[in-house]
């Protein structure tokens, strides 16, 4: 790869970034949902999970940061089928080194948008939500080997994801199945709470570790009694969350490769005539 | 070394497509030279965008030996595609981004590839200017409007400096007056940059007015290539002389309509009143072209004006 790549696709990765936090309509949905998530917990302050003596919002929020990160998986997702279906990247075809600094400037876009987006929820979350154990490094750390692994096994299965999906519009279908997911991954009520054949396969999948990660990040030791098996699982966290990793880092090229390589002017234009029926 | 005007630059030879059981095309042959521009002429559904995106390198061949630059675009690199530039119908793509912005962005991905002869990228400042967008560089892509977008379209074919360029359909849905200003760009292109252009166009005026020499493809193969008048001369067939004489309506068609009035006039003198000969257009040879094309089925249409026309 040479260094040019690199270079356009950072500068790409930062226009992108600096456009999506400067027009309204992209800024209010940088605002609304973590808003939205603020209200609940605002609102949720008071109730207390089961005898565990935690307010349910504490137990909450890590789990809502949690599942940001996971669903970079689905922006990115998005992204790549929006922007396969306008033809941005058909004009990265285009281009000398154009497809490697589209996905470079892509990782930069997106995983800068997802950190932005964390700290917009985060930070006004901390002073709502008290009980949290954000007092030391070590919770810090935790959070940031958590997000970064988190990130890594996200976004390329989203990019598998993304290249999958004909069109936007079966793409937003893409939304359901994550949110039943969302439902049984232990965001908003601990897992120990359900079925045993739910918990077993919420944790197939990195939503459930997301939102374990970020809790052993946030929360006070004792909270880990409203764990499964009373533990925190690094290990178990480290492992599934590395093999969504490694099977997103090997199967992302090949996808991605494959859906670049049928991209040509007729195939837009042919997607361009279904959206404008669709419009008309 | 400087290239010259006989070097080949696209060399296409007994090119074929086919969708499952289906020839798209059968046995496409033609070739470019260095600062030619080449018109890909052809009613709807003649092969002609599937041509073009082969050579562009986007879609891939069923059989037929292509060189573009010297090089099969199907495993050609990315030095390969920093010479070749593709002029893209712009949709949604882009929209939140400048103009100056983007061009410039673009551009930089050419640098690397920037020779002794050939300067990689053209200067963002003089492009916009070149495509008459200055007023507008510092819009919104999606604020632009149809004909500003097109002038985009062709500022970031051209921003790597290409020694090829490629354009399908490029004045479809263009106002005249968009249309005239973009063919004055387009030869501006191959008179000062000796940039080679190839185009696709099912409008025989355009290709007439901006090419050096037409390809006609109808039915996924070549009936005709050569210059306007060659094809004109060759191709066309018969003139038509009508007059009146004895208030008596005639009309005939001949091949050699000066001979055929000369005797006319031999034979009855001023007799002869209202004399109009129609010399055979281009024009009405492509457009009895297009009828039977689109009178016949696929495929099977082919074979004959290919016969009749060679």
């Amino acid at each position: 790869m040479n260094s040019g790549a690199i270079r356009a696709g950072w500068t790409r990765g930062f226009v992108e970034l600096r456009q999506s936090f400067t027009n309204g309509a992209d800024l209010f949905s940088h605002f609304l949902w973590p808003g939205l998530m603020l209200a609940g917990l605002f609102y949720f302050r008071e109730d207390a999970f089961g005898s565990s003596g935690f307010a349910l919002s504490t137990l909450a929020l890590p789990s809502i940061l949690g599942m940001n990160v996971a669903l970079g998986m689905v922006s990115m997702s998005q992204q790549l089928t929006g922007e396969r279906e306008d033809g941005t990247l058909l004009r990265a075809k285009a281009l000398p080194d154009g497809m490697r600094a589209y996905l470079i400037g892509k990782i930069i876009s997106v995983s800068g948008t997802l950190l932005a987006d964390l700290a917009v929820f985060l930070i006004p979350a901390m002073l709502i939500v008290d009980g949290l154990a954000v007092g030391s490094l070590g919770s810090w750390l935790t959070l940031g080997w958590v997000l970064v692994l988190g990130m890594v096994a996200a976004l390329p299965i989203g990019a598998v994801l993304g290249s999958v999906f004909a069109t936007a519009r079966a793409q937003g279908l893409l939304i359901l199945p994550i949110l039943g997911l969302i439902a049984i991954s232990g965001i908003f009520y601990p897992l120990t709470s359900l079925p045993e054949w739910l918990q077993w396969t919420a944790q197939i999948f990195p939503i459930y570790w997301l939102g374990l990660g970020m809790r052993s990040a946030l929360l006070p030791d004792s909270a880990v009694a409203v764990e499964i098996g009373e533990s925190w699982r690094h290990l178990e966290t480290v492992g599934v969350l590395g093999v969504w990793a490694v099977l997103g880092l090997i199967l992302a090229p090949i996808v991605l490769r494959r859906m670049a390589r049928r991209e040509s002017g007729s195939r837009v234009a042919e997607r361009r005539e279904k959206a404008l029926q669709r419009m008309g | 070394m400087r290239p010259t005007r006989d070097d080949v630059v696209l060399d296409v030879d007994g090119l074929r497509m086919r969708y499952g059981a289906r020839d798209v095309l059968h046995d496409v042959t033609f070739q470019a030279r260095h600062g030619e521009v080449l018109a890909l002429l052809g009613p709807n559904g003649a092969g002609k965008t599937t041509t073009i995106e082969i050579l562009e390198g986007f879609r891939l061949r069923s059989a037929g030996r292509i060189r573009v630059l010297g090089a099969d675009p199907a495993q050609a690199g990315e030095p390969w595609r920093a010479r070749v530039g593709v002029v893209l119908q712009s949709w949604r793509d882009h929209g939140k981004w400048r103009v100056r912005e983007l061009l410039a962005h673009f551009g930089s991905f050419y640098a690397a590839y920037s020779t002794d002869l050939v300067r990689r990228p053209w200067d963002t400042d003089e492009l916009i200017a070149a495509v008459g967008l200055t007023e507008h560089a510092g819009k919104k892509v999606r604020t632009l409007s149809g004909g500003q977008r097109r002038r985009l379209d062709v500022a970031i074919g051209i921003v790597g400096r290409p020694e090829l360029l490629f354009l399908d359909e490029p004045t479809a849905a263009l106002d005249p007056q968009a249309r005239h200003d973009f063919h004055d760009l387009v030869r501006g292109l191959a008179d000062h940059d000796e940039t080679t252009i190839l185009l696709t166009t099912h409008d025989l005026a355009e290709a007439e007015k901006l090419a050096h020499r037409i390809v006609i493809l109808n039915g996924g193969r070549i009936v005709a290539d050569g210059t306007a008048s060659e094809l004109a001369r060759r191709i066309v067939g018969q003139d038509e002389v009508r007059w009146v004489r004895d208030g008596q309506r005639h009309t005939r068609s001949t091949p050699d309509s000066t001979a055929f009035v000369y005797e006319l006039f031999q034979r009855h003198g001023t007799a002869i009143r209202e004399l109009e000969v129609h010399r055979a257009s281009l024009e009405q040879t492509y457009l009895t072209l297009v009828r039977q094309a689109e009178s016949t089925p696929y495929g099977a249409s082919a074979r004959e004006p290919e016969e009749a026309l060679r």
